[in-house]
């Protein structure tokens, strides 16, 4: 079932955007969790802000809202994808 | 009406409903026992999730446990929800276009492998069914501490009920009771952080509390609690509540083991095949972190808030003075509930009659307060971490009705995750071993009975195991995830995301990412668990490189992911149908034909 030329450079297309979607959104991830809460913590732990040190309220609470976020924007930007080349369900 | 009673009944009602529930939704095909019929909406997904996800342990223990570790317990908030990015993002869609029944049967379909498919059984049925003990036992501690029945007893009320929900309705009846249960232990979980913040900070809610200041009648009215802790903890000897203490390195590897173990997880992983599309895979991962968050975010500020309310009874005054301390005779009711249960202990060690609760493991403040204030030493000899969550309500001078939910809330989490992992075992037992290998001509109706029975058997091994648990019980939550993140997850990004990976990179990378990681595991912590057995002392001085065995999981991913490039450069790639699948599962409608 080899599938037409023009298909499969669609195919290919659609996967490459998808890619770097999940690039980019993994490096947010990354330097978020990582760079932030962790590597960064005790630097960001001398800004106070509204009670609390900065590099402690990434690494407890603002890491964890910037994931739900992460995931909303690729539900989102994937649906716009999957119409773009017509791979979308229903 | 007394506690005890109260506690019955409302725990009565909850189980009731679990019991209803499964009536409503029995199942009757194979596709509604194992994924629910895929007809799952994806919010009400979410939810299941995340109280499939939020263990007993996540209820009781996580927020004592973030009292007590204070910033570097971020590697648990961190680990335990990051990795919900990487399972919405690089495995969820992708398996529910796969579109069948469980983890090790996309691993046998995607390397055209049944010795790939047996391994990772292998590796479902070790981690599930470790987790599986924790969850036992938590149905029996509940139930022996609150209902004044025997351990024994609780735990045959566990087995019985799941028995019930999880034999006649598969992953369809868990998934309705996991919804339900989701309900019953974030009320559980919120109701008290809502009570102790409003009393503490006058803020109602807990995430914006936590960076608040207190309230005039805790008597340090206008500080921020965090400054307000972290001086009450360095005046005594311990270290600042919010600046890092671990090494960076393990912090760093352990929030990364945590994060790739979770979404390494098959009984997580299976929930998301239950959804009719793929788009609702994707989105119903957000949803449940968004669940999942409601809890995670809250458990700082119960940690902070009752950590802060333990200093503040023990030392009610000026450190050093005399009335600085609190006499043990006017200790509070609630410290005497939990001394009786040994949960909390206190011994006189300098005769004065009253409670010294310091760091007597820093030498120069225990020789300070020896030489000064003629203390002898820390006398709070027990403060077991998981009474900041039980004796909050107490604490927090709530009502009994608060108490007994929040019994049913952490009988809920212990019961919807056991549900969960069951589910994970059975499956793998009747549709990846009787249908996959022994015997694949069994009908519909034969492997129906299969997965029951399946159930009824995993049900009965989880309870003997909860009833005699390995002495190994509390290690093995760092196997269960070291081998979720060295062996399942690589090789399911791989298959995904290297479409000419081949049968044998894929094996080779498990066995090794599975073989350096328990290893490691067992170096330090003894063969088997076996006590005695370890190699060296399981101290971060002897830990390669400062990292911890919880912490290799990440380094064990990696491991199987080198492993399985080099064998796969060296040998065939896969075959040209095997790339045509893995094209078709990358895209939600491939090929013209709508997906199912």
């Amino acid at each position: 079932m080899s599938a037409p030329q023009g298909t499969q450079g669609a195919a290919n297309a659609y996967w490459r955007e998808h890619l770097k979607l999940l690039f980019t959104l993994l490096v947010i991830w990354f330097v978020v969790s990582f760079v932030l809460g962790i590597f960064l913590a005790p630097a960001l732990n001398a800004i106070e802000i509204a009670g609390y040190p900065l590099g402690f309220w990434i690494a407890q609470q603002g890491s964890i809202f910037v994931f739900i976020a992460l995931i909303f924007v690729y539900v989102a930007r994937m649906n716009v994808l999957d119409r773009k080349y017509d791979v979308h369900e229903d | 009406m007394d506690l005890t009673t109260l506690t019955f009944i409302v725990v009565a009602i909850t189980f009731a409903i679990y019991i209803g529930i499964a009536v409503w939704a029995r199942a009757a095909t194979t596709g509604e026992y194992y994924v629910a019929g895929k007809g799952v909406n994806p919010i009400a997904n979410g939810a299941a999730t995340a109280a499939d996800w939020m263990s007993a342990a996540s209820f009781i223990s996580m927020a004592g446990l973030i009292a007590f570790m204070g910033y570097d317990a971020s590697v648990y908030l961190m680990g335990w929800t990051g990795g919900y990015v990487l399972l919405a993002l690089l495995l969820a869609p992708y398996l529910r276009k796969f579109g069948k029944f469980t983890v090790p049967e996309f691993i046998g379909d995607r390397f055209y492998s049944r010795t790939a498919r047996i391994i990772a059984v292998v590796c479902l049925i070790v981690i599930s069914l470790t987790y599986v003990i924790g969850q036992m036992k938590g149905v029996g501690v509940a139930f022996s501490r609150f209902l004044e029945t025997s351990y024994t007893t609780g735990l045959f009320a566990g087995m019985a009920v799941v028995f019930i929900y999880a034999v006649l309705g598969g992953m369809k009846g868990i998934t309705y009771t996991q919804i339900a249960q989701y309900v019953v232990l974030i009320f559980a979980y919120t109701v008290p952080a809502i009570f102790i913040a409003v009393q503490l900070t006058g803020n109602p809610l807990p995430q914006l509390g936590l960076g608040s200041t207190l309230s005039p009648d805790t008597g340090s009215g206008g500080v921020y609690l965090l400054t307000k802790l972290n001086q009450i903890l360095v005046d005594l000897g311990f270290n600042q509540y919010t600046a890092q203490k671990g090494s960076t390195l393990n912090i760093f590897l352990l929030t990364a083991s945590l994060m790739i173990g979770t979404a390494g997880l098959p009984h997580v992983i299976v929930r998301f095949f239950t959804v009719p599309r793929v788009r609702d895979a994707r989105k119903s991962a957000g949803w449940a972190l968004v669940f999942i968050a409601i809890l995670y975010t809250t458990a700082p500020a119960v940690g902070a808030m009752s950590f802060f309310n333990l200093f503040n009874t023990v030392q009610p005054g000026a450190i050093g003075a005399e009335e600085g301390s609190l006499a043990y005779d006017n200790r509070p009711q609630w410290f005497r509930n939990w001394e009786r249960t040994g949960l909390l202990e206190w011994q006189d060690k300098n005769n004065d009659g009253r409670i010294q609760y310091y760091n007597d493991k820093n030498a120069a403040f225990a020789q300070k307060a020896n030489e000064q204030y003629g203390w002898q030493g820390n006398e709070l000899v027990k403060v077991d971490r998981d009474i900041m969550v039980l004796a909050n309500p107490e604490i927090a001078k709530l009502p009994d009705w608060v108490i007994a939910l929040v019994v049913a809330g952490g009988l809920a989490a212990a019961l919807s995750t056991a549900a969960g992992l069951l589910m994970a075992i059975a499956s793998a037992v009747s549709h990846d071993l009787v249908k996959g290998v022994f015997n694949p001509k069994i009908g519909e109706k034969g492997e129906l009975l299969a997965a029951r029975l399946a159930m009824a058997g995993a049900i009965l091994v989880a309870g003997y195991l909860g009833l005699n648990p390995p002495g190994f019980a509390a290690q093995v939550v760092a196997l269960a995830f070291g081998l979720a993140a060295s062996s399942l997850f690589p090789v399911l990004m791989l298959g995904i995301f290297n479409k000419k990976m081949n049968r044998a990179g894929a094996i080779a990378g498990m066995l090794a990412g599975l073989t350096s990681t328990l290893v490691y595991i067992f170096w330090y912590k003894g063969w088997l668990f076996i006590p005695d057995t370890n190699m060296l002392p399981d101290t971060p001085d002897y830990w390669l490189f400062g990292i911890g065995p919880q912490s290799f999981g990440a380094v064990g991913a990696v491991i199987n992911v080198i492993v399985a490039y080099v064998v796969y450069k060296v040998t065939t790639p896969a075959p040209e149908e095997i790339q045509h699948f893995v094209e078709n599962i990358r895209v939600p409608r491939a090929g013209g034909t709508p997906a199912q």
